[in-house]
């Protein structure tokens, strides 16, 4: 993929969000509020970081995405279609039948979805798998993990996150997206996590942290993260939730559910003012 | 028959496979849960260490792990006790696995009231039931020692997840070690005419043994190794039940969800008679030996002989 300016990146990331309200509001179900949130990150992802070929979406050389907290699924299928996996025009038939784009995502349904996820915490062992597979071959390809903060109630996540520290697994990159909310609330509310970055410390992983708008900071912390050595790092992100959306950022209430028509034109309005 | 040899476990049979296997196919690799020695793949991992992953008391991560390798082309090999897999990752088993068609082998030793003096909570009494409904999974339940060898190599040939379910304790060897095992086909053992008798895993050798028993009372009993409960082989239980018209099943499993609702299953659509579900009636088991164990719960062989004896 040929690398994007932060102008460029930008503009992919507002018609990421534009895709993302439409897709929901024509699906009438969904999550907003954490897949607006990630597109910015998605788009540097995507245009700027990782080495994959559209294309060939199999090839072994490329570098994996694995989507854990799989509700944020509309950032990846609009982010998917940008780069040319697939038309644009497939965005409009998510959670319809018959369509590629599930409710949650099927590797096996669509090009350039690595893994099946929906239920939370699965997607990082799964992440882990590959990169230790990456060890037994010596491959160069890299391991990119996204899951949420509130995932990290699942008690799979904890078992994967040790398990990567044994293993020194320095081709695996974990960026948390730390939004501050889930379905039920805040997650100090429903769940507190107290730091993350404590956490993964003693878990025994690199730890960084970045503004996950600020395009800047989000080139240069991935680029560290790459080029750390030593085993994991995970990256936590601060997102703003439902960001781009007024009305829809920081509202937990928006975690699950989709615009309606009216709301959706508000929203594309706002978005296409910004660019 | 071939002569028996003596006794070992199906587990035993699975562990000198995956050894023999590993040395060919350097895709193999093994993902333990903390119990290498129980699964017996310590060999393995002492000649493999590169390819052994050990991720400790973590059986949900250890089936992630083992889809994401899956995911990239490896042939991972997970194993536990199968109270803790399948048992206790099941959501990671159906999406990471199933769902994603992910090329993983499931191993899961310690079945049945087999397992023994460890006790209700480590004898896995569901595992069938929790397997068989998932789609994209093969479930096979080796007879002998010798059986399982094969079902593993097939099960490494084969492009799809597997639950391969294994046991602790030692059985007779009695399969021959030169006969097919194919996926998806059962065995007829033995030809008969009264009665069609279905059995799955260390219980096969019983099934046959009262065979032999009725044989001298003039009671013709049909036996049928049914190692694959899914897919099930409908077309050699079909044409066994339409002509002894009777069956009775025989599992160390529940009577609920496993090999008998399979076959009760089938034949409720296609060819309804008389079936005897024989396996645990629907309680936990305790501590004891198998033998013990099988006498108390109803799974001996006199108790087979009493359900022949009355269906038919």
């Amino acid at each position: 993929m040929p690398t994007l300016s932060i102008a460029e990146l930008k503009k992919q990331a507002n018609l990421i969000r534009q895709d993302i309200i439409l897709m929901l509001e024509r699906a009438g179900s969904g999550h907003p509020s954490g897949a607006l949130g990630m597109a910015d990150i998605f788009a540097v992802l995507y245009f700027q970081i990782l080495n994959h070929t559209p294309h060939k979406p199999n090839s072994p050389l490329r570098d994996r995405l694995i989507l854990s907290c799989g509700h944020y699924c509309p950032v990846l299928y609009a982010t998917l279609a940008r780069a040319g996996y697939f038309p644009l025009v497939e965005l409009k038939t998510l959670r319809q039948i018959n369509s590629r784009l599930q409710g949650h995502p099927h590797n096996l349904s669509l090009p350039g979805v690595e893994n099946s996820s929906g239920p939370l915490g699965q997607g990082i062992s799964q992440a882990v798998g590959m990169a230790l597979a990456g060890k037994i071959d010596q491959a160069k390809h890299q391991i990119f993990c996204i899951t949420s903060d509130a995932e990290h109630n699942e008690g799979q996540l904890w078992e994967a996150i040790m398990t990567a520290n044994k293993y020194q697994l320095n081709n695996l990159i974990n960026i948390v997206d730390c939004n501050n909310i889930q379905i039920d609330g805040k997650t100090t509310d429903i769940m507190p996590l107290l730091s993350l970055r404590k956490k993964y410390e003693s878990f025994g992983w690199k730890v960084l942290e970045m503004n996950g708008h600020n395009y800047g900071n989000i080139i240069a912390t991935i680029k560290q993260a790459k080029n750390y050595q030593k085993g994991p790092v995970v990256i936590l992100a601060h997102t703003i939730p439902g960001k781009g959306v007024s009305f829809m950022e920081n509202k937990y209430d928006w975690h699950g559910k989709a615009p309606n028509k009216e709301q959706a034109e508000k929203a594309l309005q706002e978005l296409r003012q910004a660019v | 028959m071939p002569k028996e040899n003596k006794n070992k476990s199906t587990r035993d049979g699975f562990g000198d496979a995956l050894l023999a296997l590993a040395k060919k196919d350097k895709n193999i690799v093994v993902v333990s849960a903390d119990l290498a020695e129980s699964t017996r793949v310590w060999k393995f991992a002492k000649k493999y260490p590169a390819r052994f992953i050990e991720v400790g008391v973590a059986e949900q991560n250890m089936l992630g792990i083992a889809a994401g390798l899956a995911l990239a082309d490896k042939i991972p090999i997970a194993t536990s006790f199968a109270v803790f897999s399948p048992g206790r990752n099941w959501d990671q088993l159906r999406i990471s696995v199933c769902y994603s068609k992910a090329n993983v082998k499931i191993i899961g030793s310690h079945t049945g009231l087999g397992a023994g003096e460890d006790g209700a909570s480590h004898q896995a009494l569901e595992d069938i039931a929790i397997t068989r409904c998932l789609p994209n999974l093969v479930v096979l339940a080796p007879a002998d020692y010798n059986e399982a060898q094969k079902a593993l190599a097939v099960a490494i040939k084969h492009q799809g997840p597997i639950y391969l379910r294994l046991t602790r304790q030692n059985t007779p060897i009695f399969t021959s070690a030169k006969s097919i095992f194919k996926i998806g086909q059962a065995n007829i053992l033995q030809k008969g005419q009264d009665v069609t008798l279905i059995a799955c895993g260390a219980l096969v050798y019983d099934a046959l043994q009262v065979a032999k028993k009725l044989a001298t009372q003039n009671i013709s009993v049909e036996v049928i190794n049914c190692h694959t409960i899914k897919p099930l082989d409908k077309k050699t239980i079909l044409a066994s039940v339409k002509k002894t018209k009777k069956v009775v099943t025989l599992e160390d499993h529940q009577i609920h969800g496993g090999l008998g609702s399979a076959v009760a299953e089938l034949l409720a659509e296609n060819y309804p008679v008389p079936v005897k579900i024989m396996g645990v009636n629907d309680t936990f088991g305790e501590s004891g030996t198998p033998e013990k164990l099988y006498k108390k719960y109803g799974l001996d062989q006199e108790h087979i002989i009493k359900n022949i004896k009355e269906i038919i």
